[in-house]
């Protein structure tokens, strides 16, 4: 079948039987199940009410029950478990993770990926809070907005390509066509390979995400600088504080809740990052990631064992701040 | 707030300078890639992009016409023409007639050709072959010149990434198949979400609160660790890879944003509205579609875009429930991997291509940003 058509139906059947499946099944409930009339009115209404919530769940429980809890504890199996040649698995209990800890290029992947979580969060939300601080003063601060958030809506591999340009590399007796090497060459320094210069090359894979998540924190910041009351500020400009002052002493403590969600949300995706290391060096010269190493392994080396030992170590990275996350919630809601 | 203390006007000027430095930052290298797209693959190769706007000196060869051409002036047999189309525009400041002295002559002078007769060039590109006996050959001579070239922009490369038929590497299927991913795996989470949504923040009932947890927790669960597990369950229930596993699998990564957002929206909504329509007899699910749907619309179009950009721009999902061994279902994400490294160095066909793969979420952005940076404050500010 045609894709377009296919998905044309898709969509029908998708969005029809996820309706339907609403409608046909609340007209079950209230008109066989429970109907609310009759002797039994009263009961039946209390019962139908127990049930209906779990009508509207269902589908969401389900997909998200398969697609996200199972996954969990299918890749903690499969990581204490090895692939037979003939199909079907045996209890291997540690062994995948002491193979994975003997390797070389895990340890890279580890070090290469604390770096990243130490720079990415730290930079992007250093320059979204310098923006937001910046363009909420200035008449023409939304357009500059919309130009520094831009890079949100593109894709890590659009990204990738772009960034690739900024680095790209012409022998030296050629006209440098990369800015990057035309700056240092225009400054009399040497064109160099910007990807391939081991431990330093990590940097300038880590700028394309810094650029890509400036615009995220700058719109939170932006919003959390806003709401900070005027009082605070004018109190503190009448004391004699200057334009530094207000903003480190005053502002900044005011908005510190929103820097650490903006600072974890960002680390989130640190952890999962993955197509920007695939497409600009895919893990070679010393830049492999862990996301990239457990994709390696899991389907260019079919190491099932080692692959989801490498996803479980990103799981326990994510723990701290899924805890956290959960905590916050159920303290809200209080 | 800028002048309650005046001596803040000196910092004005070093705030706008910090802006435009920012901005320019952020906007030169997709810029870079934006102009690149119209060059062609000389021009990208010879000169940076941020040439592009302005006239380039450039050593060109070009060949005069063919001598059929020629024509009797007294007694010398001559060919001449223009080397430019349309002549004007460049101005040609030397010229040779070998490639081992491309730069050998003034404009004006004559210069000796090697199978006999003299040429000369002038600054506007006119040629003037001249020889006592006849010309021979099939095509006329080389000739090498150094010009100052008007900027020159075309749109070949996106008729050759777009339209070209025979264009294995082309992103138009490419284009279509992404589509194919991205609108019912936009469209079928916002439909479950809202279901699940409204029952998370309107109707009581035991473990809710456990289950607004479970969706908090889930939202950072990490992708990765589904690959092999989903992968393997696919092919258990026959659907093995294609659009319905991707479908599937948007789906479900998709929905505890979705929960989250939606319900952290309804749970907003004034509570006299849904408490009369139930005091008016209107059942939970008229309630939902008449009232609950048509106030949440902010929210869902901020989830919609969230969701379209993520599935447009997502690689690793499409990589593993998609793209099986025949490529016929390949993405543009993916074709442009493949293109870094058989292309890597072709930069005509790389910018044109990201540039077609980005184009659509930048207009996505630029239109509903406002949806956007209001989804962004629901979910984090939270």
């Amino acid at each position: 079948m045609n894709p377009a058509l296919q998905a044309v139906v898709t969509i029908a059947i998708g969005v029809g039987g996820c309706v339907g499946y609403f409608y046909l099944s609340n007209q079950f409930l209230d008109k066989v199940l429970f109907v609310p009339r009759g002797p039994n009115a009263g009961r039946n209404i209390n019962r139908a009410e127990m049930i209906r919530p779990w009508l509207f769940l269902l589908p969401a429980l389900v997909a998200l029950g398969l697609y996200l809890a199972y996954p969990v504890f299918e890749t903690l199996r499969l990581s204490l478990s090895e692939r037979l040649p003939g199909g079907g698995s045996a209890w291997v209990g540690l062994d995948n993770y002491r193979q994975m800890l003997g390797e070389p290029k895990f340890w890279e992947a580890m070090r290469n990926n604390m770096m990243w979580l130490l720079i990415v969060p730290a930079f992007s939300t250093a320059f979204g809070l310098l923006a937001a601080q910046l363009t909420d003063r200035i008449r023409w601060g939304n357009i500059a907005k919309s130009l520094i958030f831009m890079p949100m809506a593109i894709s890590f591999v659009g990204a990738a390509v772009i960034w690739k340009l900024v680095y790209d590399t012409r022998p030296v007796a050629q006209e440098q066509i990369g800015v990057l090497n035309a700056i240092v060459v225009a400054l009399g320094g040497q064109p160099h390979t910007w990807l391939t210069i081991p431990f330093w090359n990590n940097f300038f894979l880590m700028a394309v995400l810094i650029w890509i998540q400036t615009g995220f924190a700058m719109v939170i910041l932006s919003a959390a600088l806003r709401g900070i009351p005027e009082e605070t500020i004018e109190a503190a400009i009448v004391d004699g504080a200057n334009p530094f002052q207000v903003f480190f002493r005053i502002k900044v403590p005011q908005i510190s809740g929103t820097i650490v969600v903006v600072w974890t949300t960002i680390t989130i995706v640190v952890l999962k990052v993955f197509d920007i290391v695939f497409a600009m060096t895919n893990g070679q010269w010393q830049t492999q990631v862990l996301a990239n190493y457990m994709y390696d392994k899991l389907f260019r080396a079919g190491d099932w064992g080692v692959g989801s030992a490498a996803a479980m170590v990103i799981m326990l990275l994510v723990t701290p701040i899924l805890v956290w996350n959960v905590w916050n919630a159920r303290k809200e809601m209080k | 707030m800028d002048n309650i203390a005046g001596r803040k006007s000196g910092l004005v000027w070093a705030v706008h300078i910090s802006v435009v430095v920012l901005v320019a930052l952020w906007v030169f290298p997709t810029l870079g890639l934006f102009v690149s797209s119209f060059r062609t693959a000389d021009q990208i190769a010879t000169s940076g992009w941020w040439k592009a706007p302005f006239p380039s000196v450039q050593n060109l060869t070009l060949r005069a016409a063919a001598p059929e051409t020629q024509t009797r002036d007294g007694d010398l047999y001559v060919i001449e023409g223009d080397l430019f189309d349309p002549a004007g525009t460049v101005s040609v400041s030397r010229f040779g007639v070998s490639s081992r002295a491309p730069t050998a002559f003034g404009v004006g002078e004559s210069a000796p050709l090697r199978k006999g007769g003299r040429v000369t060039v002038d600054a506007a590109g006119h040629y003037r072959m001249t020889n006592t006996e006849p010309f021979s050959g099939r095509r006329g001579p080389r000739i090498f010149v150094t010009a100052r070239v008007p900027p020159e922009f075309t749109l070949a490369n996106y008729r050759n990434v777009l339209f070209d038929p025979a264009n294995r590497e082309g992103m138009a299927k490419a284009f279509f198949n992404t589509l194919t991913v991205t609108i019912p795996a936009t469209v079928i989470p916002i439909v479950i979400a809202a279901f699940a949504a409204y029952a998370l923040a309107w109707m009581a009932f035991p473990g809710r609160a456990l289950l607004i947890a479970a969706v908090v927790g889930l939202l950072v669960v990490p992708l990765q660790l589904a690959l092999i597990p989903l992968l393997t369950f696919h092919n258990k229930i026959g659907i093995g890879k294609g659009y319905l596993g991707v479908w599937l699998a948007h789906t479900g990564f998709g929905l505890p944003l979705a929960i989250y957002l939606l319900r952290n929206y309804m749970v907003g909504l004034p509570r006299d509205i849904i408490e009369n329509a139930r005091v008016d007899g209107a059942s939970e699910f008229q309630i939902f579609v008449r009232i609950i749907l048509p106030l949440s619309f902010p929210a869902l179009a901020s989830f919609a875009i969230f969701q379209f950009l993520w599935t447009w721009n997502d690689l690793l999902v499409a990589l593993v429930f998609l793209i099986d061994s025949t490529g016929d279902t390949t993405v543009m994400t993916k074709q442009i991997v493949e293109l870094l490294g058989t292309r890597g160095g072709n930069w005509e066909i790389l910018a044109t291509s990201a540039f077609v793969s980005i184009a659509v979420p930048l207009l996505v952005f630029f239109a509903m940003q406002k949806y956007l940076v209001r989804g962004l404050l629901a979910g984090s500010v939270k």
